[in-house]
This record gives C-alpha cells, structure tokens and sequence, in this order.
C-alpha cells in the first residue's frame, strides 16, 4: 500500500516537453485512471511514476518519500503492457514465476504456491505450462497482470492494457480487472486509458489530461456532472455532450451551452430550440436523433427505447435546465 | 475458442481434401522451383557427382577421359612388400591429409567461435541507440566488404618480417625483442591465418546476430527492468535465448564456410604445413601434383565431412531454419 505524490512534475525528451508541470496525488489503495486523447502525456506520466523514464524535473514520492531516482524493481511496483510483454521463450509459470527467482530470499515452494494462487484469481492455471505464443490475446493479457499480482506490489501500473483485445473481450476482461481492484483493497492501481468508458467504470477517481497538463482531477460523477471546461465536458460521457453556441448560447448568458443528448426531451409542442433530424440509431435499449440546428457538429439527443423519427422531420427540443452547462469564452464553467 | 479458428485452414490443407486452388498453388510453385534446381544440378549436382566418380578412378589431368575405374584403392589400399611386410597405402593414412583435417577443424572451430562471441559484442553495440549509429553500421561492414584476395594482401603486408607495419609497431613499442616472420614460422602462422579471418568475417556474423536482435520486442526489457533483472541477467536469460535461432543459423553459414577455407591461406601462407587446409591440400594434388584422382578423393571426403559435421550441427543444435519460436 503507498500513496503516490507527484509534485511539479516535468519531462522533456530533448526539447520537446511532454509533461508541463504536473502536481498530483494518489490516495493508498485507489483506484486512479488517467485519461485523455492520445499524446495528452498519460502514458508518459505513467512510466514517469513506474521509472521506467527520469523526471527532467520535480519531485516524485511514494509515501513521502522522494524515488526520483529509485530504479524502477524497488519501487515497490508491477506493470502491465499493453503489447503483454510476456517473455516469448518462457512457459506461462516461468514468465509469472521470472521476477522471484531472482530476488533473493524465496524458496521454490514459496514461489510455486505465490504463482499458482496468482493463476487461480485469473483462471489460467491450466496454461501454465504453455508458452505465450500458444495463448489468445485475452489469456496472455491475463498472465501479464498475473506476473504482476505475483510481484505482490504496493502499486499495480496499467497502460492501456484492454486496447489489443476485441470489444466482447474488453468488457470481460474491464469486470476482471474491477474485481481484481475490490480483491487487492490495500493495493493502489494506476490505470491509463484513453477510453473514457473504462475510466467512468473503473476509476475511483479520475484525472484527465490534456497536452501535458491536468484538466480535472475527480470521481467519475463529478466529472459527468460538474466538468471544469468544455474538454472535460467533452470527453466524459457517451454520447458526446452537445455544444451550443451563438445566439441560442448568449439567452442563456454564456459563450457556449453544453448539454447531455440525455437532458434533451423532445417536446412535441413548443420546444426551447427547433431541429431537423438527419440521423437515427435504434440501439434497442436507447436510440440516438442527430439533429441539425446550425452547430458546428449535429445535436444528439438520446431517448429511451426505440423512435420512429425519420430524415427531415422537425422537431422541438428542450434541455433540462439544471442540466444546462454555461461555458465562458475561455472555456471554463460558469456557475 | 480463437485457436480452434486458427487451427481449421491447417487441417484442411493438411488432409486429403485439397482445393483447386491449392492444387493450382502447387503446380505453379513447382515451375518456379525447376529452373533453379536445373542450374543447381548443372553447376553443383553434376561437378560433385564427377568428383566422387574420379576418386574411384586413376584419371589424371593428361588423360580426364581415359580414366579406369579402380574402385577403393584412392582411400585405402594394402600393399605386400617384397619382404612379406604389409603396408597400407591411400588417403585414409596419408599423413599430410590428416594434418589438413585436424589444421581445417582446428581453423574453424577458434575461428568461428571467436568471431561468435565478437560478432555479439558488436551486434550489441549496434542494436543501441547512440548518435551517428547508422555510420558505425556501415563502417563496420568495410573489412567483410574487401575481396579476401585483396585483405590477405593487405594484412601478409602488414604482417612481413623485415618491412611490416605489426613488426615495427611491436619493436618502437618495446613488445617484440625481434622481428617475427608471422606467416612463415610454423608457430605463429595459424594465429596470423585466424587473426585475418576474424577480422574479415566479424561484421558477417555481427549483421546477422544484429538481424536477430531487432526481432527482440523492446518492451519485454522494460518488463525485465520492472522484474528487477539485471543487465547480465537480461542478456542470459533473455536476449542470448531469443537470438539463439538467428545466432545458430549466423554460426552455420560460417561453419560451412571455415570448413572449405581456401583463398586466404593460399594468398597469406602459401605452403605452410601449419596451415594447410583440406581445400588448399585437394587442389594441390588435383592440378599441381596430377594426382587427379586423389584429389577427387580428397574432395570427396572434404565434402562428407562437411556434410558430416553440418548434420550433426544442425541435429545437436536442434536448429531451426523457420526463424525460432518467435
């Protein structure tokens, strides 16, 4: 169990800097999720804090105490890859068994009943004896976290370790690991992602990034309810928030109006803004209506259920008005 | 559930039923497979088949065509003396030959296993990252780049007992008390013939070992960095067993190649019994001695324990051409 601070963090590789002054901290045994569009600096930050890349400046500490310079093994931390990087010429149990023996201070029982307990959590005690190239995507992904529970780590680092494995897979594997977080209750994870779905089900808390920079740091409610910019807004949430501009954003005192496809009902009668339909998706327990209205990307508006809704229909909708998001001109929340 | 769909295309073509397709496959690959095994009957097949035929025989250069078979007797004859004494007479205990055999294995054995072990420091050096690396890469190929002919030149120069630049060097630098003939004296000649060789032939091997280790995904060293292996560790227990395959197939071509050695120390140490080779001893015989047959002889005997040792390499090795587990 360790608590992770990050304190003014910078990296540059030569002059180009990734990560621009980051301050962040890690409760003990949360589950924290990075995320962000891709080259945002997450997976930077996260090999920051593994060691596998120096800071070029800051201060990082485990439990206060400074690991700058600390070689990534005496961390105290286990990563999983998001290539698996499971050792290609070792069985299943050398690759979860590898690190530990060459530690000092381990029987061979010891090792055995440490690795078998660890396959026992992720079912894959049955491979053990087969070599990487021998399993699918999803088994291999789960020996790699299995070497890490193996490491017995006071932090578990995860780099987009869903994004190689198809959609059905994903989701499976997204529970494992949720289950795996509630098992491990003293263990702190880091787990990044660009994959705002798995940061809402998984975080106890979520930092977004932005180019380097935090945008907001909160629990998965409090970015959906209560974003601190219009990226933020954005990004959490599917599907994405509708931004609405102009003169329709200017009667509600505001440069920008975000506002959820699912607080918009359709108001058959008279309806706070008037819309063309050019789109439906019938999901079966919800469906969307694109709306054209003059924004820069088409209204959504999610209903339940199925709709009948048809290309050209026009329609009246009106938000809810306390879902109403008011953005000023620099983008942040006006309240 | 995602191997079973792998394994379905391999059991279809593995069982009887093949397709059209399949069967159109095939015959167009053995056209594209038939002129090269025309030209390699006539410029390998055909040559080596006349060789082993001309052991057999007594032909000799003047006469190829009026050549008599007289079966084993090149290899192995027993000749009763006058006296009632038994002599055996042949290849098979012709002390010279056997003095080339042991000069050929002991060449390739210290030859190519010295140039493995350098071949893999420099491969490593490579395969990192540093400033100018691409120019250190071709730099590094120049000496295999250079026609043999011309570097066995360049070095029995550099290596003569009265005007050498090694002699002169050694004596300014106080390491020689006197000029040493490197390629005429009998105990230093082989050490001259491998220091040649492995300065020719190092980059070869360091290619093909760098080949290897760039099919060695980066990531799993990150891994091992967060296992807490250590560099000599990693490089035992991770990079040397996952460029063995590459680093076997490297070591073969070289075997094959030390085996039949022959331009080099024709050209660096012509002559000398402490260097003479299988090659150098056959073509000897074949056209400056005309004992044609016995240099077919020898040829052939060249050539199974070329073939010999290839198998028992590749057998023990457990090798595998297909690039390894990977």
């Amino acid at each position: 169990m360790a608590s992770i601070e990050l304190r003014n963090i910078r990296k540059a590789f030569g002059v180009v800097e990734v990560i621009k002054g980051v301050n962040l901290e890690v409760r003990k045994g949360e589950f924290m999720v990075f995320v962000g569009p891709s080259g945002c600096g997450k997976s930077t930050l996260l090999r920051l804090i593994s060691g596998l890349e120096d800071i070029t400046s800051g201060e990082m500490l485990f439990d206060g105490k400074v690991v700058n310079a600390l070689a990534p093994s005496k961390r105290g931390i286990a990563m999983v890859f998001q290539s698996y990087a499971l050792y290609p010429h070792m069985t299943v149990y050398e690759n979860m068994a590898f690190g530990l023996t060459l530690e000092k201070g381990h029987d061979k029982s010891d090792i055995r009943r440490r690795v078998e307990k660890a396959a026992d959590m992720l079912q894959i005690r049955q491979y053990l004896d087969r070599l990487p190239k021998q399993l699918s995507g999803g088994q291999r992904q789960r020996v790699a976290i299995g070497r890490a529970i193996t490491r017995d780590p006071k932090v578990f680092l995860f780099d987009e370790p869903l994004s190689n494995l198809d959609a059905a897979l994903r989701v499976a594997t997204r529970i494992e690991i949720a289950k795996l977080h509630e098992s491990m209750d003293n263990v702190t994870m880091i787990y990044v992602t660009h994959d705002q779905v798995e940061a809402m089900t998984l975080a106890d808390r979520i930092c977004v990034l932005r180019d380097g920079h935090i945008e907001q740091v909160g629990t998965p409610m409090e970015l959906y309810e209560s974003p601190n910019s219009v990226f933020v807004a954005g990004f959490i949430g599917s599907p994405k928030m509708n931004f609405i501009g102009g003169e329709r954003a200017q009667k509600l005192d505001a440069h920008t109006v975000g506002i959820r496809g699912e607080h918009i009902t359709i108001t058959p009668g008279e309806g706070m803004w008037q819309g063309t339909v050019i789109h439906t998706e019938n999901l079966g327990a919800d469906s969307y209506v694109y709306l054209e209205m003059g924004t820069e990307e088409p209204v959504v508006v999610r209903l339940d259920g199925t709709n009948s809704y048809k290309s050209g229909d026009v329609v009246n909708i009106t938000p809810m008005a306390d879902k109403i998001h008011r953005f000023d001109t620099a983008g942040k929340p006006i309240r | 559930m995602a191997t079973d769909v792998m394994a379905a295309p391999g059991a279809v073509t593995g069982g009887k039923i093949k397709s059209e397709l399949m069967q159109q496959r095939v015959r167009a690959a053995r056209w594209f497979l038939l002129p090269m095994l025309i030209a390699l009957a006539v410029v390998a097949g055909w040559p080596l088949l006349r060789s082993i035929y001309f052991s057999f025989t007594d032909a000799s250069l003047n006469d190829i065509g009026g050549a008599e078979w007289v079966g084993f007797s090149n290899y192995l004859r027993v000749q009763v003396l006058d006296s009632g004494a038994v002599r055996y007479r042949g290849l098979l205990v012709d002390p010279a030959w056997w003095n080339a055999v042991w000069n050929t294995l002991r060449f390739a054995v210290v030859s190519v296993s010295l140039e493995a072990v350098l071949g893999m420091l420099v491969a490593l050096v490579l395969n990192a990252e540093f400033r100018g690396r691409g120019i250190v890469r071709a730099a590094i190929l120049i000496p295999w780049a250079i026609p043999t002919i011309v570097s066995a030149k360049m070095w029995s120069w550099m290596l003569n007992d009265q005007f050498g630049i090694l002699n002169d060097l050694g004596m300014r630098l106080g390491l020689l008390s006197q000029k040493v003939a490197w390629t005429a004296t009998a105990d230093t000649a082989m050490t001259a013939v491998l220091i040649v060789d492995i300065w020719k032939t190092t980059p070869f091997m360091a290619l093909l070992i760098l080949a290897g280790l760039q099919m060695v995904p980066k990531d799993i060293y990150e891994a091992a960095e967060i296992d807490g292996v250590h560099p000599v560790k990693q490089f035992f227990r991770i990079t040397l067993p996952l460029v063995r395959p590459a680093l076997m197939v490297a070591i073969i071509f070289r075997l094959l190649d030390a085996l039949r050695i022959f331009d080099l120390i024709y050209v660096l140490t012509p002559n000398s019994a402490a260097t003479k080779t299988m090659s150098v001893l056959a073509r000897e015989n074949l056209f400056d001695f005309d004992k044609f047959a016995y240099g077919s002889a020898m040829s052939t005997l060249l050539f199974l324990i070329i073939a010999l040792l290839t198998i028992l390499y590749i057998w023990l090795g457990k090798v595998r051409f297909d690039g390894g587990d990977r």
